[in-house]
C-alpha cells in the first residue's frame, strides 16, 4: 500500500493526504446509519410489483378487481394511472432521458419487455397481505417470440421490441424498423493506411457477459403523499435530486412540491442512479392517502434492475515489428435491454484511449433486447471494449517477444497525445502508473509451476457536473458542511478534508451531512466519479466564500480595509505591519462575535464543474488454474492508478481493491443464465456468484498522483478506472499459464475445463 | 480563430469537413455560429453534447472561454456510473 | 392465524414479541423491534447481512424463525458496543476503514466477533473463510481482514 507522489502541485497540505476516522464511521459500525429500508412510517402500508412472467408479450388487459376487494388492500396500481409522456430527450441532469421509455420502464404499458418488468403495483397493510393481493391480479398476456443476443436481436427476422424503432446515426436514414436503435462511429486517421503500415495484424472477436452492479442493499424507499399534492420521498439512490425530476415528470408535479431524501446506501455503483420503485411508491401513496414502503426482493433486484450490458466486440490491431502500434478498429455491439441507452458510445471512446494512435475507428451499435434496462455499472461501456483491446494488445507482445509493459509504454498516450476518441490529453498518468507497474516487485516476482502473469492497463474520462454545498459556521465556531452528492464510500471524509484545508482548521470540527432536495440547490448524482473532485471543488469554493465574510467582517472589527486582512491558519490577521497591530481572529473569535458584528456566516457555492481528469490504471495479476476442476485462483493482484492527489489515501484505495475485485467477478464468474423462454435462472446470490472473501488475496495498491490541474487540490475521480483492466488482465494471466486465450466472458471453471478438454482431444488427434 | 473537429456521429451531420475554423470568444458563441454554418447540426446543439477546449472536457458550459487558437472537440456527453 | 407470543433475550435484554409463524427472526428484528442493525440483502442466507449470534452460535437471521427464538439468547450488533465503548472490531474497522458503504457492516462485525470468540488467533485464510459467508461488494475484503486479524492481534495482548 505505498504511495508514490510525483510532485504535488501545491506543496504542503496539512489535511490533504492524511486518513481521519470517517465522519459518519460510528454510525455504520454500531448498526445505527439509517439505510433505505431502515425507517418506518406511522400508519405505513407495504408495497409490492406484480411482474411480468414473460420477456416479451402484448399486455391484452389487466383486471384488479379481485385484489381490491381483498381485506387489507388499499389500491392498486397500472398503466392506466400513469399519463403517456412524449418521445424526446430531455435533459435530466446530465443526462439525456427519453421519459416515453422511463414511463414504460418504471410500469409496463403496451407491451412487457422482459421478464420481470412491472406490470401492476398494490400498496396493502403487510407485506403478507400485498403478496395475496399479487397472485389476484389478473393479466392477459399475448405472449410474442423474445430475443436476448444482439446478434440474433439484429438480425431482419428478429422479433421487434418496439415496432417504431428507426436506427439513428446511419445515412439513409432506414425505412424499416429494427432492434438498432443508434448506430456511432469515432474516426481518427484512415485505418487502411495505418494497417498499410503494420507488419503484423491481428483480428479477435470476444463477448461478454451482462453482470449486475451486485449492491448488497436492495432498492427501498417510503414515500409519503399528502392531501395537498406534496410529497416526500426517503430513498437509497446516488441522487436524489435526479430522483426528484424523475418522479416529478412522471407523477405530474412540480419538483418545488417533492422533497427527497438520500438514506445512507448501502452500494450502487450505477446501479443506483435511476428510478424504479420510486415513482410507483408516489402513485401508490397518492392513492392510498398513506405514507407506502416499497423494498425488492433480492430477486426483484436479478430480474428487474440494470446489469452493465453483455456485449460483442470485434478488434483488430495494427503493429511493426518493433511494437509500434499503427492502426485500431473495432466494432462494438451492446445490449441495451428492453429500452435504448447502452453505454456503447463511452465504450467507443475509451476502447483504445490508452494507446497514443494516429489511425483509429471505431464503430458501435445500440441494441435492444428482452432483458432489464441495462444501467451504468462503474466506467459505464469502457471495461467490455478496453478487455478486448488489451487482449489483442497482448498477444501482439507475445507475438514479437516484447514485454507486454514495454509495449504499452512504447505505445502510450500521454500529455499532449491526440486521444483516441478526439480531444488533446493534458496532464494524465499512463506512463507513470507503467513505470511504477515495471520497477513493482510483483513484476518480477518469480512464479510457480503452472501460474501465469498478465497485465492490461484502463482509462476512464471522469466527470463534473452541477454542484451546491453549504458550511454553516455555528455559534461555537465548529461548521456543518451540507452537499448534495449522496456519501457511497467515504465521500463526506473526503469533503471535510478539503474544507478543513481551505479554512485551514482542525477536520474534527467540521460534521458532513447530505442534505435533502429542499436545502441545498441542484446536485448532480454520485457518479461518474464526480464526487471527491466536484462536490470537493464546491466545498472549496463554499469555503473561499466563508473566508471572505470572515475577513470582511475582521477588517470591521478592527475597523481597518478588508485588503489589509488575511486568512492563515484558521484565523484572521493583519496582513503586514502597516495594516496595524491586532490579535488575530480566529473561527472561534469571529463566531461568538457573529451576531453583534452582522449576522451568521454561511459559506456557498453553487458551481457547474468542469475540467474533470481522466484517470489510468494499470494492474498486475497471478494466477493459477487448477487443470483439474478448470478452477482459476487469483494469487497475487497489483493495482495502480493515478489518483491525481489521493484526498483520503485508505478510501482511494479501497476504492482500487473494490473495482478490481468486481471485475474478477465479471472475469471468472458472473453471468446471468437464462432459459429458452427468456426466464432469468440464477437470481440469487447463490447461483450468480460475486466474489466471496476466500476467492481473493489481499490487493495491493500503488496510488500515483499526477495532478489534476483544474482542481484547487490536484484531485481526479477514482472510482471508476478500477474495474476496467481486471478482465483483460486477468485472461492475459490465463494465457500465460495455459498457452489458451479465452475471449469470451466468464472464464467460469466450466468453460476453462471445457477448452482443457477440447485442447486434449485436438492434441490426441 | 477556433479550430473545432467533429468527432462521431456529428461528422454525418457537417457534410464533407472533419474540422473548421470558427470565431468565437466563448462556447455559446462557438455553437451559434456551427449552427448557422450546418443548419444539420443545429438541432444537435442544445443537449447532449461536449466540448473539449484544448483538451479540458466542458459539457453544460455556455460561457467557458475559446481562446484564439484554441483547439475545440465537439464530442457526445459523458455520464457515469 | 394467530400469532406467537415469544419470549426471548435479545443483547441481554428480556424480550416478549408477537409473530406470524411465517416471520422469519430478520422480520421480527427488524420490523417488530426495529432493530434495524441487521439487514436483509437477500433473504435467503447468501450474503450474512443479517449475521446474529443465538447462544453462541452464528445464524442468518433471514433463515430462522420469529418463533424459534422462544427461550434462546440473540445478539446483534445493536448489542456490540459495550455503553459507549465501542467493540474492539468496531475501532478497528474505523481505523482501517475497512467500509465504504457500511451496509454488510454489521453482519460482518457480528460474524468477526463470532470467529474471534472461537479462534482468537486466525490466519489470513481462517479469516477469508469464515468470512466467506458475508458478502462485500465495495471493498474487495482486503482492509476487512486486515481489520480483523488487527483486532485479533490486539486482543490477544499483542
Amino acid at each position: 500500500m505505498a504511495a508514490t507522489s510525483n510532485g504535488k502541485a501545491n506543496g504542503a497540505t496539512r489535511w490533504i493526504g492524511t486518513r481521519p476516522v470517517r465522519p459518519d464511521g460510528v454510525d455504520k459500525v454500531t448498526g445505527r446509519a439509517r439505510f433505505g429500508a431502515d425507517v418506518h412510517l406511522p400508519n405505513m402500508l407495504v408495497g409490492k410489483v406484480l411482474r411480468s412472467p414473460h420477456a416479451h408479450a402484448r399486455i391484452r388487459s389487466i383486471d384488479a378487481s379481485a385484489a381490491l376487494a381483498l381485506p387489507g388492500v388499499k389500491t392498486v396500481t397500472t398503466r392506466d394511472d400513469f399519463n403517456d409522456l412524449s418521445s424526446e430527450f430531455v435533459p435530466a441532469g446530465e443526462m439525456l432521458v427519453n421519459y416515453r421509455d422511463v414511463v414504460r420502464n418504471v410500469m409496463a404499458r403496451e407491451k412487457a419487455l422482459f421478464e420481470g418488468h412491472p406490470v401492476a403495483a398494490v400498496a396493502a397493510v403487510s407485506e403478507k397481505v400485498a403478496r395475496e393481493a399479487l397472485a389476484l391480479i389478473d393479466v392477459d398476456y399475448e405472449v410474442l417470440p423474445h430475443v436476448l443476443d444482439v446478434v440474433d436481436a439484429m438480425a431482419p427476422d428478429a422479433p421487434l421490441l418496439h415496432e417504431d424503432m428507426i436506427t439513428a446515426g446511419v445515412e439513409p436514414t432506414p425505412t424499416k424498423p429494427s432492434n438498432i436503435a443508434k448506430v456511432v462511429e469515432f474516426k481518427l486517421g484512415d485505418v487502411a493506411e495505418g494497417f498499410a503500415e503494420a507488419d503484423i495484424v491481428i483480428e479477435r472477436e470476444f463477448s461478454t457477459q451482462p453482470v449486475h452492479q451486485g449492491y448488497i442493499e436492495p432498492h427501498s424507499c417510503i414515500a409519503n403523499y399528502s392531501e395537498d399534492g406534496q410529497a416526500e420521498l426517503w430513498c437509497t439512490t446516488q441522487g436524489h435530486f435526479v430522483v426528484r425530476g424523475h418522479c416529478a415528470k412522471l407523477l405530474g408535479m412540480d419538483v418545488s412540491k417533492l422533497r427527497v431524501t438520500a438514506s445512507e446506501i448501502g452500494g450502487g455503483f450505477g446501479g443506483k442512479t435511476v428510478v424504479y420503485l420510486e415513482p410507483v411508491a408516489l402513485m401508490l401513496s397518492r392513492k392510498s392517502g398513506q405514507p407506502v414502503k416499497m423494498t425488492m426482493s433480492r430477486e426483484e433486484v436479478f430480474r428487474a434492475s440494470g446489469p452493465a450490458a453483455g456485449t460483442r466486440v470485434w478488434v483488430k490491431i495494427g503493429m511493426t515489428n518493433d511494437g509500434r502500434i499503427t492502426a485500431g478498429e473495432a466494432v462494438l455491439k451492446y445490449q441495451a435491454g428492453a429500452f435504448q441507452g447502452s453505454p456503447v458510445q463511452p465504450g467507443c471512446m475509451c476502447a483504445f484511449a490508452p494507446y497514443d494512435l494516429n489511425h483509429v475507428k471505431v464503430v458501435g451499435y445500440d441494441v435492444l433486447v428482452n432483458r432489464p434496462k441495462v444501467a451504468a455499472y462503474r466506467a459505464p461501456g469502457a471495461p467490455q471494449s478496453e478487455f478486448a483491446v488489451e487482449s489483442v494488445v497482448d498477444e501482439l507482445a507475445k507475438r514479437i517477444g516484447m514485454d507486454p509493459v514495454e509495449l504499452r509504454l512504447k505505445n502510450a498516450a500521454k500529455q499532449g497525445t491526440k486521444a483516441a476518441y478526439g480531444p488533446t490529453f493534458g496532464p494524465v498518468g499512463l506512463v507513470e502508473t507503467l513505470e511504477e507497474a515495471k520497477a513493482h516487485e510483483h513484476y518480477r516476482a518469480p512464479l510457480k509451476e503452472g501460474q501465469g502473469r498478465g497485465v492490461a492497463s484502463g482509462f476512464w474520462f471522469n466527470i463534473g457536473g452541477e454542484t451546491c454545498a453549504t458550511l454553516n459556521l455555528g455559534e461555537d465556531g465548529t461548521i456543518a458542511l451540507v452537499a448534495g452528492t449522496p456519501d457511497i464510500g467515504g465521500s463526506r471524509a473526503s469533503l471535510c478534508l478539503q474544507a478543513a484545508e481551505t479554512l485551514g482548521v482542525d477536520v474534527e470540527r467540521i460534521r458532513p451531512l447530505i442534505g435533502d432536495t429542499s436545502t441545498l440547490g441542484y446536485t448532480f448524482l454520485t457518479g461518474g466519479s464526480r464526487t471527491a473532485f466536484a462536490s470537493g471543488m464546491a466545498v472549496v469554493e463554499a469555503g473561499k466564500d466563508m473566508i471572505r465574510q470572515l475577513c470582511e467582517r475582521a477588517a470591521k472589527v478592527w475597523d481597518i480595509p478588508v485588503d489589509a486582512v488575511e486568512w492563515a491558519d484558521g484565523e484572521a490577521r493583519p496582513a503586514g505591519s502597516n495594516a496595524g497591530e491586532f490579535d488575530p481572529l480566529s473561527l472561534a473569535d469571529l463566531a461568538r462575535l457573529a451576531g453583534k458584528t452582522g449576522g451568521p456566516f454561511v459559506g456557498r457555492a453553487q458551481i457547474n464543474a468542469q475540467g474533470a481528469g481522466p484517470s489510468f490504471g494499470t494492474h498486475i495479476v497471478d494466477v493459477d488454474v487448477d487443470r483439474e476442476t478448470g478452477r482459476v485462483t487469483i494469487e497475487r493482484y497489483t493495482v495502480i492508478q493515478d489518483a491525481g492527489t489521493a484526498v483520503h489515501p485508505s478510501y482511494v484505495e479501497g476504492q482500487l481493491q473494490g473495482g478490481a475485485v468486481q471485475g474478477i467477478g465479471w472475469a471468472l464468474n458472473e453471468e446471468y443464465i437464462y432459459d429458452d423462454k427468456g426466464r432469468l435462472q440464477n437470481p440469487g446470490f447463490l447461483d450468480y456468484r460475486i466474489p466471496v472473501c476466500s476467492d481473493v488475496p489481499m490487493i495491493d495498491t500503488v496510488i500515483v498522483e499526477v495532478p489534476n490541474p483544474t482542481h484547487p487540490y490536484g484531485v481526479r475521480g477514482v472510482g471508476e478506472t478500477p474495474i476496467v483492466p481486471p478482465m483483460a488482465a486477468i485472461a492475459n494471466a490465463v494465457e500465460d499459464a495455459l498457452g489458451m486465450r479465452f475471449m469470451d466472458l466468464p472464464m467460469s471453471p466450466p468453460r476453462v475445463l471445457k477448452a482443457l478438454e477440447d485442447a486434449r482431444i485436438a492434441e490426441a488427434a | 480563430m477556433a479550430r473545432v473537429v467533429f468527432t462521431g456521429n456529428f461528422r454525418h451531420l457537417v457534410g464533407e469537413d472533419t474540422e473548421a475554423d470558427i470565431p468565437a470568444s466563448n462556447v455559446r458563441d462557438l455553437l451559434n455560429r456551427l449552427g448557422e454554418r450546418y443548419p444539420a447540426l443545429a438541432p444537435h446543439l442544445d443537449e447532449g453534447i461536449a466540448v473539449a477546449i484544448d483538451g479540458e472536457i466542458h459539457q453544460d458550459a455556455l460561457f467557458s472561454p475559446v481562446g484564439p487558437d484554441s483547439e475545440v472537440y465537439l464530442m457526445p456527453k459523458i455520464a457515469g456510473g | 392465524m394467530a400469532k406467537a407470543h415469544v419470549t426471548t433475550t435479545v443483547n441481554g435484554d428480556p424480550v416478549e414479541f408477537l409473530c406470524d409463524a411465517e416471520q422469519t427472526l430478520l422480520d421480527v428484528l427488524r420490523d417488530e423491534l426495529y432493530l434495524t442493525g441487521s439487514k436483509e440483502g437477500c433473504g435467503s442466507g447468501d450474503c450474512g447481512a443479517c449475521s446474529v449470534i443465538v447462544d453462541d452460535r452464528l445464524v442468518c437471521a433471514c433463515l430462522m424463525l420469529g418463533v424459534e427464538a422462544e427461550g434462546h439468547s440473540i445478539e446483534t450488533i445493536e448489542g456490540m458496543a459495550n455503553g459507549d465503548q465501542l467493540h474492539p472490531l468496531q475501532t478497528k474497522f474505523l481505523e482501517h476503514a475497512a467500509l465504504q458503504c457500511g451496509v454488510c457492516t454489521p453482519g460482518i462485525l457480528v460474524a468477526a466477533k463470532s470467529l474471534l470468540e472461537r479462534n482468537p488467533d486466525p490466519t489470513e485464510i481462517e479469516v477469508r473463510y469464515w468470512l466467506a459467508g458475508n458478502l462485500c461488494r465495495c471493498t474487495g475484503y482486503d482492509k476487512i481482514v486486515r481489520a480483523v486479524l488487527d483486532t485479533a492481534q490486539e486482543m490477544r495482548g499483542g
